[in-house]
């Protein structure tokens, strides 16, 4: 799972039938610090998320197993949205 | 799968419903020399880890497998500890 940023909606009246009240989103991918990763996704929305907050997106067949996505054809899903997120430097050690 | 090293851990009261009561924690995959390899991931914990520990993750439909709900959405697991860096054996 990543951590990305939401950056705007997609519009299709065209599509899959069982992609039906399903909302689109444009997520970019961002690093711990905040700082944009290249590429974007678009994600399918499960929680209710909004412009700018910063989420945890599933990838793979494992998105059609959030609540709300079975049997969808989707491979990228919004799981939660993030209220903190802390963290060490990779290589730092505790004992 | 692949050994990690738990590196934070991420709060979310918003999440899918099959996510409940789950614990997000924040992964820096390593290689054989436990140098750090791509970027951090957020993982799912199914057996206990803490920050700082070195884990072993599974990543793709499998990693759904530890938990009693087959339904849950998670591409990225933690499903071992590593006991210690001692514990790491590798021949070149």
């Amino acid at each position: 799972m990543i951590i990305a940023r939401i950056l705007g909606t997609v519009v299709s009246t065209q599509k899959d039938p069982r992609l039906q009240g399903k909302k689109l989103l444009i997520v970019k991918p961002i690093n711990l610090d905040g700082t944009d990763q290249s590429g974007y996704l678009v994600a399918v929305d499960t929680v209710g998320a909004g412009f700018h907050e910063k989420v945890i997106v599933v990838g793979g067949s494992s998105a059609r197993m959030a609540e709300g996505n079975k049997d969808c054809p989707v491979d990228s899903a919004i799981i939660g949205v993030i209220d903190r997120i802390d963290f060490i430097t990779a290589d730092s050690k505790t004992e | 799968m692949q050994i990690a090293r738990v590196i934070g851990n991420v709060v979310s009261t918003a999440k899918n419903r099959s996510l409940e009561g789950q614990k997000f924690l924040i992964i820096q995959t390593l290689d054989a020399d436990l140098k750090p390899i791509g970027t951090p991931l957020v993982a799912l914990d199914s057996v206990g880890a803490g920050i700082g520990e070195l884990v072993f993750w599974c990543r793709g439909k499998e990693a759904a497998f530890p938990f009693k709900r087959d339904d849950v959405p998670t591409d990225c697991t933690i499903v071992g500890i590593i006991d210690s860096e001692n514990h790491i054996y590798k021949k070149l």
